[in-house]
């Protein structure tokens, strides 16, 4: 079972990093041109964007009926509804961060083999963001400073 | 650099939307990449195994798809590698502050019509609008 679930996962993302780059997502240009909506808007993004949603909401609909995955698991999806100030906020500095570069997670990830130091540089600055709000980091570096006292 | 049609386009978040179906219909999980990266750079051990397998997937499967759609991965990024690191950074936290972004809030949050994941995606399309345009007229095009 834990090597369907790691294939299915592995083929997954080889055919999402695929589409990203099939569509030039993975350009900086094709993002900070559907951001610039009040100058020089290059709409492309939005076919990419209603697509996508559109063919996932389809079958989320299709497997929320089965409330189980193919092989009878259960769903792992987020059930919490609230709406504070941590997720508008963090959302908003995720889309400040978006709006520098152009360059988010995905797109990121999938240029990793082949855009060069700039994006290995994204990639750990992202790892690193990551981290330095992560209690469980904290509680390691700590550690990690008291021990060598 | 030729620009994708519009139709490639549409197919591709065709295929980007399905594949993410996909993992949930036979995973039961939802592809938020921010996540997923997040679950192997603070591995816990076989609960984040199968987030291994999808960034190699993703890593392996972008690298051969720049050399068949050539262009769509720049040879060369425009922003200085400060503004880089920094994007990286401000990325990172963002994200994990606010649990997503655009594949798992933008994709899937809005493909199941969740009320938290359309307020974040509002709020991280806004910002993003807000910081292109008050760049570019810091930069005076």
């Amino acid at each position: 079972m834990r090597w369907r679930t790691n294939g299915i996962s592995l083929v997954v993302g080889a055919v999402m990093a695929t589409s990203l780059v099939a569509a030039h997502v993975t350009d900086p240009k094709i993002v900070l041109g559907f951001l610039d909506f009040f100058g020089h808007w290059n709409p492309a993004l939005t076919y990419f964007m209603v697509g996508s949603m559109v063919s996932f909401g389809l079958v989320y609909r299709f497997v929320r009926r089965r409330e189980v995955t193919a092989f009878g698991d259960a769903l792992r999806v987020p059930t919490s509804n609230t709406i504070d100030a941590k997720l508008v906020g963090g959302a908003a500095l995720f889309g400040i961060g978006w709006g520098m570069t152009g360059l988010c997670p995905g797109p990121a990830l999938a240029s990793l083999a082949s855009g060069g130091t700039s994006i290995l540089a994204f990639v750990a600055a992202m790892a690193v963001g990551m981290l330095l709000l992560d209690p469980k980091f904290h509680r390691v570096v700590v550690r990690g400073a008291t021990a060598g006292r | 650099m030729t620009a994708p049609s519009s139709l490639t386009m549409l197919a591709s978040g065709l295929a980007f939307g399905t594949a993410a179906g996909l993992l949930l219909l036979l995973n039961g999980r939802i592809a938020g990449f921010s996540g997923i990266f997040r679950g192997v750079v603070m591995y816990e051990g076989r609960a984040d195994e199968w987030k291994a397998f999808f960034l190699a997937g993703v890593i392996a499967a972008g690298g051969v798809a720049s050399r068949a759609f050539p262009g769509a991965v720049p040879d060369h990024y425009e922003a200085s590698l400060g503004l880089i690191v920094l994007a990286g950074l401000i990325v990172g936290m963002g994200t994990r502050i606010g649990n997503g972004c655009t594949s798992g809030h933008g994709v899937c949050g809005v493909g199941r019509l969740s009320k938290r994941s359309i307020v974040a995606t509002v709020a991280f399309l806004a910002s993003g609008v807000l910081t292109v345009t008050i760049m570019n007229a810091m930069g005076g095009s």
